[in-house]
């Protein structure tokens, strides 16, 4: 099992559930996190005065898949994602050691 | 003793008192999350201890047989002689109890204004005392000089509805205020942004709301006075609030609501003292300068590097010195001439007017911040200040995460 963990930006939410719907992905968790790559913070001004924010607000899904629907989920995310500018984000895959439904009492796979 | 005039007074009453929880959510805007409370708290409490003290005897000492020139005696303490009747009351057409609670809100309003200043890091204990003791020793006297048949008003300056008595004066406090607590933590390092600015947005509307009330108000009657005041209230916070995006276009780039909001109070505060001497079309010049001088007041303010929070001395100062000037240039009608209608005179006597407030409320509100600061203790340790007002002065929040 892998957790495919999306970062990117917060409008982009709904195509990439949309996206992940279809091919048959069937729960989600989603955060609103904040943080800096590439893309860099940007300017606000408050009476004239000037501060510069560095965390930009992004959004965060997880979803935890078998392996063999890790490439799929990847391709479908990314593709959902991606504008082709600065500050698209990022996909981490992370290996998960175990799953419990906590309903059943179900492990592994059949959790997922 | 007439029926509209008193019923009209006390619907202004009622609306000057609105603009205090107004003020509190236009100022609770602009803090951080953390102290939101405790800001509002500095507005609200204010409703509770200055009525209480206007009873006893703030009324009293503003308005009460002058003596001197320079403070009225203890002829109303404890409302005694404030009757139903006109009797012992500054107009034959109100009830003098109807005065005394109109002046009431306003003496509420005032301290109000001047917690913009300290906000963030002003202890709960010291904040009550000093705005105790400032009502008594800095407002009842200034409202007596100006409305009270005190020596400002004996030389003949005019102040409608309260450029000097509540602008000024509380602008000049927020100056001491700022000397004798010092920067916030992390002042001019950290970024202090404002954590709800549609709340703000909110009390600038309530604000200009019931500014109608503290303006056409002081007319004191129902009448064709009124009704002019009304009108160079409302135009000249328009004007105000262009004023003000305009500059913000010119100077950063873009337009922002907080400035509108700001704008629009600009406007007011400079309309303020000249609201039932000038016509419309000078009330949209005074707006519309108090949107620019205001805001310039402001950035001002990041080169002197003083840190006044919510910019009080920016928007009151400011914007109550330049009504104050106003006055004396644009006044045309209620028996007041200015310089541009061939009295240059008038405007010597605002400047004297507005030398004198500043240099009064200033120095007393300097002394008061001191004697404050030495017994109870004005300022938070860096420790409250970080967890945050809300919890370290009242323990309690604004926000559950």
């Amino acid at each position: 099992m892998k957790k495919v963990e999306i970062i990117t930006r917060t409008f982009k939410l709904d195509d990439i559930k949309a996206a992940l719907s279809e091919i048959g992905i069937k729960g989600m968790t989603v955060s609103e996190v904040k943080g800096f790559g590439r893309q860099g913070g940007h300017k606000e001004v408050y009476r004239g005065a000037e501060y510069q924010v560095d965390f930009v607000v992004k959004v965060k899904i997880e979803v935890v898949v078998e392996d063999s629907r890790v490439a799929d989920v990847v391709a479908a995310a990314t593709k959902a994602a991606r504008t082709g500018q600065v500050g698209d984000g990022k996909i981490f895959v992370i290996p998960v050691e175990e799953v419990v439904r906590i309903r059943t009492g179900e492990t592994g796979d059949a959790a997922v | 003793m007439n029926a509209a005039d008193t019923a009209f007074v006390l619907i202004c009453s009622a609306l000057v008192m609105f603009m205090t929880p107004g003020l509190a959510l236009f100022y609770g805007g602009m803090v951080r999350s953390k102290n939101v409370l405790a800001t509002i708290m500095q507005s609200f409490i204010l409703l509770g201890l200055v009525s209480v003290l206007w009873a006893v005897a703030g009324y009293t000492l503003a308005f009460g047989k002058d003596i001197g020139g320079v403070i009225g005696g203890l002829d109303f303490l404890f409302l005694n002689g404030v009757g139903l009747d006109a009797t012992g009351g500054p107009v034959e057409n109100i009830p003098h109890m109807a005065f005394m609670i109109f002046q009431c809100m306003f003496a509420v309003i005032t301290p109000a204004l001047i917690s913009g200043a300290f906000a963030e890091r002003m202890r709960f204990g010291g904040f009550l005392l000093f705005s105790a003791l400032w009502i008594l020793l800095v407002y009842a006297p200034m409202a007596h000089w100006v409305w009270g048949k005190g020596w400002m008003a004996e030389m003949g300056a005019l102040d409608f509805a309260g450029g000097a008595v509540v602008h000024m004066s509380s602008a000049a406090a927020a100056l001491a205020a700022t000397v004798v607590l010092g920067k916030r933590k992390g002042y001019g390092s950290q970024a202090f942004m404002p954590h709800n600015l549609p709340m703000t947005v909110l009390g600038a509307g309530i604000l200009w709301f019931g500014w109608f009330g503290f303006n056409a108000g002081s007319a004191l009657a129902a009448d064709g006075f009124a009704v002019n005041a009304f009108v160079t209230t409302h135009m000249a916070a328009a004007a105000g609030a262009l004023g003000w995006i305009l500059m913000e276009r010119l100077h950063s780039g873009k337009a922002t609501t907080l400035g509108a909001a700001s704008g629009a109070v600009a406007g007011l505060v400079a309309i303020t003292p000249a609201a039932g001497f000038v016509t419309v079309m000078p009330a949209i010049l005074i707006g519309l300068g108090g949107g620019v001088f205001c805001f310039l007041g402001v950035i001002l303010k990041s080169k002197l590097g003083y840190d006044d929070s919510l910019d009080v001395i920016g928007v009151h100062g400011v914007g109550g010195t330049w009504g104050a000037i106003a006055t004396g240039l644009f006044a045309s009608i209620n028996k007041a001439t200015g310089l541009f209608y061939g009295n240059p005179s008038q405007l010597w006597i605002q400047l004297a007017s507005v030398a004198a407030t500043w240099a009064f409320c200033f120095t007393a509100s300097l002394i008061l911040f001191k004697l404050v600061d030495a017994t109870v203790g004005l300022r938070a340790s860096a420790e409250e200040e970080d967890r945050g007002m809300d919890l370290s002065q009242h323990n309690e929040t604004g926000y559950q995460a």
